[in-house]
């Protein structure tokens, strides 16, 4: 099994007809992704790369049958695209687009929490994969391995490169999950942890965090009570300055807090295994799990 | 992005958040003019620099007179204040505000950011104004006083008036508290601001509110829809290098240490400098090229890696993903070939076309290292820094 995408997740692009939607949606394609049509306003009734294009997401979801969307939409219109997909009633949206104002978050945050029924992923994120089944977003299928190790994590390729540490030891995944580097996101780590702790193919979780807010800790003392399955944990910038936005929106020690060695002290207090080297997140897993 | 305190006071003053009467100065001869605008018995000269605690290090001042304002600001400007936000190198002092001075009866705190963890703004205010409120948020948690704003609703003026009488301020002032924090609250949302801070928020003699210092800063992902606000950028108060790698979109922090690192993606960027350090180095940059650089962007990535002086070697991490290894191999070799970079260079790369990136590197004939590991690339290049 995996969470959130497989085989009968059916995926419409929001911004396809655009350079990187187009590009995704071809990739997603070739991995097996059932990709049934695209959204761009004022394009609608044509057909791009073979794929049927749409004005609105209801238009979409109502011919297609859609039940996911992945958004490739500039950051100004990212936001509203983000509430289209939620109105249109889709089961998981995930937002990749990077620099969405945060008031514009804001906004769309309080509009999905009167739509209990659409889960989001990011924004700023790389999207999602479930290894030989189906991916949503941009996190490259020929690094991934089907198996049974869940990750959930605020980076993009610090993901990939958690993949491949798996990969390269043989051991697969059920499903990598970017959640993404803003301040405002949709689905947090606790929220994943869930997903990876119902699901019965998964055996143990990498977790990555970053400098920044308190989802770590939050996520850290929610395990303690919650989490039955063994967890590897890797937070990024315990060399960060205070201060400093460090690449993503939401990185930032401010105000003394958010600091990696509070999120570390948080997650090795709750039983986790949390590695200092980004290079032993692999080798950890095989740890905890004896194989 | 952060501006100056007169800035800032002149935004909220926009919006209706009452701030005493003050201007900038440029030079001397303007800051004696202004205090003779201002009368009155008393003026303060303050340091205009992207950092707090500057009365301590001597950058605010009490003047009896114009001729003694002018006296200040021409010692003030020009020198470089130190305070514990700017590091020991401190920062030059290029503009002076010149305000009226007050009869303060009691400082107190008030402030509206961003909740991350709740995903609304909060208001925060605490009788224990004018001082460092890390440090009473760390030693005295239960003096801060904070309410959750429903977005779409805005302030609404019960939440203002507990907020008001838990800082201590009476039926009068509490009414003025009302229109403030509505004024500041109007301030965030109209300004996109990451965090709006009044420390200290004065009450006069007289019973009314000022905002006697103020900082704003800007979320930079809404800067796009602000042209007025973008104005207010003050590029002396960044790093040279810093500015030079924002006209390449290539997001860099300048450190301290002697080993340049090239990344591709935010995470993956600050894992680079954590491992460097565990290997027993220091990181002379955060550097993160983006998820689809070109081989144009890794030459201006490399140019501005080697206008560190204090650069001994440079690792480059590249996880390919929709940024192919060949190509950053391409870009890495035509750079180096261009500028001739004098300091051994470590590449590690992995992911989409790696084959073909190793092989290009291989046949350049130049002396790269490569590792195929985080860990290993980052032993070698403690090593090779010395």
């Amino acid at each position: 099994m995996s969470v959130l995408i497989d085989k009968s997740t059916r995926l419409i692009v929001q911004g396809l007809t655009g350079r990187e939607g187009t590009f995704h949606a071809k990739q997603a394609a070739a991995y097996g992704t059932t990709v049934v049509g695209g959204v761009t306003p004022g394009k609608g009734g044509t057909t791009h790369e073979g794929w049927p294009i749409f004005h609105t997401v209801h238009d979409a979801v109502k011919e297609t049958g859609a039940n996911a969307s992945v958004i490739f939409v500039p950051p100004p219109f990212a936001a509203d695209a983000v509430m289209e997909a939620a109105d249109a009633g889709l089961a998981l949206v995930v937002c990749i687009t990077e620099g969405i104002p945060t008031l514009d978050m804001m906004r769309a945050m309080t509009f999905l929490k009167a739509r209990p029924a659409t889960r989001l992923i990011g924004p700023n994120c790389p999207g999602l994969i479930s290894p030989g089944k189906a991916k949503a977003g941009i996190i490259p299928g020929h690094i991934c391995k089907e198996g049974r190790i869940g990750i959930v994590s605020k980076s993009g390729t610090l993901t990939y490169e958690a993949i491949h540490q798996l990969t390269r030891i043989g051991m697969g995944q059920t499903t990598c999950i970017g959640i993404g580097g803003d301040p405002l996101i949709g689905t947090s780590h606790i929220d994943a942890l869930r997903l990876f702790g119902e699901d019965p193919d998964t055996d143990a979780v990498i977790m990555i965090g970053e400098i920044g807010g308190t989802a770590e800790e939050d996520a850290a003392a929610w395990i303690k009570t919650h989490f039955k399955k063994p967890v590897v944990a890797f937070i990024a910038g315990q060399t960060a300055p205070p201060g400093r936005r460090m690449g993503h929106a939401g990185a930032i020690i401010a105000g003394g807090k958010g600091t990696a060695a509070e999120k570390m002290a948080a997650l090795t207090a709750s039983g986790v295994t949390v590695v200092k080297s980004p290079a032993d997140m692999g080798s950890a897993i095989q740890r905890v799990l004896g194989t | 992005m952060k501006i100056h305190e007169y800035q800032a006071k002149a935004i909220l003053a926009r919006h209706g958040v009452p701030v005493p009467n003050g201007e900038v100065a440029f030079n001397a001869i303007e800051a004696n003019e202004i205090a003779k605008r201002l009368g009155g018995s008393v003026v303060v000269v303050k340091a205009q620099i992207h950092a707090g605690g500057r009365g301590k290090g001597g950058g605010v001042k009490l003047a009896k007179s114009a001729d003694e304002a002018e006296r200040i600001a021409a010692d003030m400007i020009g020198m470089t204040l130190v305070t514990h936000q700017t590091g020991p190198e401190g920062r030059v002092v290029q503009r002076v505000l010149v305000e009226e001075g007050l009869q303060m009866a009691r400082e107190l705190y008030v402030a509206l950011l961003l909740d991350r963890a709740v995903g609304k703004p909060a208001l925060m205010a605490s009788a224990a104004g004018g001082m460092d409120i890390e440090e009473v948020a760390a030693t005295t948690p239960e003096k801060i006083i904070r309410v959750h704003i429903e977005p779409g609703v805005g302030i609404v003026p019960f939440e203002a008036r507990q907020i008001g009488f838990a800082i201590g301020l009476d039926g009068a002032q509490v009414n003025k508290f009302v229109k403030l924090a509505a004024a500041l609250y109007e301030t965030f949302i109209a300004t996109d601001a990451s965090m709006v801070e009044i420390n200290p928020l004065v009450v006069t003699a007289s019973g009314d509110l000022l905002a006697l210092d103020a900082k704003v800063n800007f979320d930079d992902n809404a800067l796009y829809r602000h042209a007025d606000l973008r104005d207010l950028r003050d590029t002396a108060e960044e790093d040279p290098l810093e500015i030079e790698a924002s006209k390449f979109s290539l997001n860099y922090i300048h450190l301290d240490g002697n080993i340049g690192c090239m990344v591709n993606g935010a995470g993956l960027a600050m894992a680079t400098m954590d491992i460097i350090k565990l290997a027993g180095g220091e990181p002379a940059n955060f550097l993160d090229v983006g998820g689809g650089a070109t081989a144009e962007q890794i030459r201006n990535a490399f140019k501005i890696l080697m206008s560190d002086k204090n650069v001994k070697a440079v690792l480059i991490n590249i996880f390919g993903g929709i940024l192919r290894c060949d190509v950053l191999a391409q870009g890495v070799i035509a750079a180096v070939k261009e500028l001739g970079v004098p300091v051994p260079i470590v590449i590690r790369m992995e992911g989409t076309n790696v084959e073909e990136g190793k092989r290009l590197l291989k046949v350049s004939g130049m002396n790269f290292t490569t590792a195929d590991s985080m860990g290993e690339a980052a032993t070698k290049v403690v090593q090779l820094a010395g």
